[in-house]
């Protein structure tokens, strides 16, 4: 189906069973109980599940493919932010053109960045992205003020011109909608205990991400995608075979850069503002750990990354002392404190603590990420039939 | 001329703990070829091994002095650190004063000792890995040392500050033959830069002039024959990360008083430190120290006033845009060597 062998078709349709159905697997415990807390379900961190899944897929396009690590994709993210929050302010508040112009935005800028880099390789190309990237930042927060709003950042106002809208009612606030869709509108439904959200902006989200997904596959596949594959492997060999890897690397860059403006787009359609810190090297930083967690090289990988991390940042980030004693409140009191005090250090602010100790153990034991744990764990069950051991399944194994 | 001067001190202490890092990130390189993005954590550590050892100094017992009453008419409880009863009031406060100088005996061991346990521990079972998984399992150890220490010492930067006697600044032009009140120095820059100066000359000079240094640069130069010598030259190269990790936590302490420590210190000067060494040229021991003064001056030159007035925001990419720039017209950098990460 659509060009994809039946191994592939099976992920997709997997894939969009997943997203479709988010809302409830995201919701498994009943609203007020004690678990509730580890839901998931809401519409801001479902919506931020597929904006980073995006952005992840976007980046294994160019280190799971070529192997080149770049530091600094967090530019392309706020660039294409900047450029859709433009637009809302400028065109119409409909999402379609400001994503749009994200994309488009963020390819030039990547095309800039990437002809200049990838004159080199390794960790000065490392270095080189991260220098672009933290110009762009210092740029954004300083000289560029009047474009990036500096400090503030920038939100659709009443008074912008918006050429394609009508003029607001006063005191009205502006909405991203899609041809009068508002993508904060969310349809509740409420079930025994549980409440399940459907929102708009969630759905528009995850139907761009199964796109970007397909795109990934589709890439993966094509003797595009094996030409990456030799650039990473041996681009020594390539040159002798009479190839030139530049163009390949570099549209591999450009394409990444367009999905990361994607995702920039797609914040702004969900939440109307834009701020300088986006783009700082930590938030470049996030999509390498995304990737490496989840797996790089393979297709589904940096979605799981992405979701694992961002359902920490928000889960983990929750959970405070009192919720601590309530769990361990079952033991006797010494041992209670105890266990508080050795677990606390892991969550609530801590829970970067867990993320680095979580990522350093991936990429010591665990090189290929979440898939390759995955597939490991299904090796250890399938044990009886040891001649099938190639790859099994959805996804290639990483180097 | 007045204040070409200025912009070059203003650009030394700067320039001196870019150079420090870099020199140990070059070290760490150039000996074992692991690009360490932990480097910055060290000299985070280095920063809080002063914060600690000013809190061990200061550590006190409260006891009721009969002789002073507060506002409520009873006995003043005052707190005494232990330093004061110990070597009596005056030698025990001027410890506690210079607590940032003491701190560089009580680093260089415990960075010392940080830096064979990560080698050991941690980075040796990176040598055959790729260089993208050594940088990424360096960030990823960054990211624990930071949050551990914001753990212990909490988000907050923890001023410490310098000894009385060198608080304040002094007329620097005055003492060249300028008009006076135009120069104005603060002391600890002028002793952070003599301090960088020293720390770096007494690595060269222990490279140079050292049997020991003798064989760790043989090392650097060809590692498989002096292997083949009979050398065990991984022992050597685990201690010259110890070094170059007390030399990162040396520089860290010093600059306490300059900026108060904070736990996200070490990364933003990691990143900067990075590209000084890319600038100086992976793996060449001047470079990164020439680059990192370089650099340091440049980027107070780009803050003066008549350059902002002409390129605004200048101050903020300068480091940037040198290294873009040298990158693409020198690719070894400044002073790279021939067969250096050129895959």
């Amino acid at each position: 189906m659509f060009g994809l062998d039946k191994k592939d078709t099976r992920l997709l349709i997997l894939v969009a069973i997943l997203v479709a159905l988010a809302p409830f697997l995201l919701n498994p415990f009943p609203e007020g109980s004690a678990m509730a807390q580890f839901n998931a379900g809401y519409p801001d961190l479902m919506q931020r599940f597929v904006i980073f899944g995006i952005f992840a897929i976007g980046f294994n396009i160019l280190f799971g493919l070529t192997g080149y690590l770049s530091f600094g994709h967090a530019a392309f993210l706020g660039v294409g932010s900047y450029a859709a929050i433009w637009m809302m302010k400028l065109l119409t508040m409909n999402v379609i053109p400001a994503i749009f112009v994200s994309v488009i935005v963020a390819g030039i800028f990547s095309l800039a960045v990437g002809w200049i880099s990838l004159r080199r390789s390794g960790i000065y190309f490392s270095i080189l992205t991260l220098a672009f990237a933290q110009m762009s930042y210092s740029l954004a927060y300083s000289v560029l003020t009047p474009i990036t709003g500096g400090e503030t950042g920038l939100q659709p106002k009443v008074n912008d011109p918006r050429v394609l809208d009508g003029a607001l009612a006063e005191g009205a606030t502006p909405k991203a909608n899609l041809f009068g869709l508002e993508m904060g509108s969310s349809f509740e439904w409420s079930v025994g205990g549980w409440l399940f959200t459907f929102n708009a902006g969630y759905y528009l989200a995850a139907v761009v991400m199964l796109i970007a997904f397909y795109m990934s596959i589709r890439i993966f596949r094509s003797p595009f995608g094996m030409m990456l594959r030799a650039v990473k492997s041996n681009q020594q060999r390539l040159n002798y075979t009479g190839l030139n890897a530049k163009p390949y690397t570099l549209a591999a860059f450009v394409i990444s850069g367009m999905y990361a403006g994607l995702a920039g787009g797609l914040m702004v359609a969900m939440d109307t503002q834009v701020g300088a810190e986006r783009m700082f090297w930590t938030a470049s930083g996030e999509v390498v750990l995304m990737s490496i967690l989840g797996g790089v090289g393979t297709l589904i990988g940096p979605v799981l990354g992405a979701g694992a991390i961002k359902y920490m940042e928000n889960i983990l980030s929750k959970i405070n002392k009192e919720i601590l004693h309530q769990w361990f409140a079952f033991m006797p009191d010494g041992i209670e404190d105890i266990l508080v005090s050795l677990v606390y250090p892991f969550i609530g602010k801590g829970w970067h603590l867990t993320l680095g100790i979580i990522f350093m153990l991936v990429v010591i034991f665990l090189p290929g990420g979440l898939v390759e744990g995955g597939q490991r764990v299904a090796r250890l069950f399938k044990r009886k039939k040891p001649a099938e051991d190639g790859p099994d399944g959805k996804t290639t194994p990483a180097e | 001329m007045e204040a070409i001067i200025l912009q070059i001190l203003n650009g030394l202490d700067k320039g001196s703990a870019y150079a420090l890092i870099a020199l140990g990130l070059t070290l760490i390189f150039g000996t074992l070829g692991v690009v360490n993005f932990a480097h910055g954590a060290l000299f985070m550590i280095g920063a809080f091994c002063a914060v600690t050892l000013s809190r061990i100094l200061t550590l006190s017992h409260t006891i009721v002095d009969d002789t002073q009453t507060d506002f409520l008419g009873n006995p003043l409880k005052v707190d005494v650190p232990y330093v004061m009863d110990w070597f009596g009031e005056a030698t025990g406060s001027a410890i506690i004063d210079w607590a940032v100088p003491l701190s560089i005996l009580f680093a260089i061991p415990v960075m010392i000792a940080i830096g064979v346990i990560m080698e050991r521990g941690l980075i040796k079972h990176f040598y055959k890995r790729p260089h993208a998984d050594q940088i990424l399992v360096t960030f990823g150890l960054a990211i624990v040392l930071q949050e551990i220490i914001k753990y212990y010492y909490g988000a907050n930067p923890i001023p410490t500050p310098a000894p009385a006697a060198f608080k304040g600044s002094f007329d620097f032009g005055a003492m060249l033959g300028f008009d006076p009140n135009i120069i104005i120095y603060p002391y600890w820059r002028i002793i952070y830069f003599a301090f960088a100066a020293v720390i770096i000359g007494a690595v060269f000079a222990f490279l140079q002039f050292t049997t020991f240094g003798m064989v760790v640069r043989a090392g650097m130069a060809d590692r498989e024959t002096v292997q083949l010598l009979g050398i065990n030259i991984d022992r050597r190269f685990t201690l010259m990360f110890g070094i170059a990790a007390a030399v990162a936590g040396l520089a860290g302490v010093m600059y306490t008083p300059i900026n108060s420590p904070n736990y996200h210190m070490g990364m933003d000067f990691l990143v900067l430190s990075f590209v000084v060494v890319v600038v100086g040229g992976m793996g060449s021991l001047p470079g990164a120290v020439a680059a990192g003064f370089l650099l340091g001056i440049l980027e107070s030159f780009a803050s003066m006033r008549e350059v902002l007035a002409v390129l605004p925001g200048l101050n903020q990419i300068i480091i940037y845009l040198v290294a873009i720039i040298i990158l693409l017209t020198r690719p070894r950098g400044l002073m790279g060597r021939k067969g250096v990460m050129e895959e």
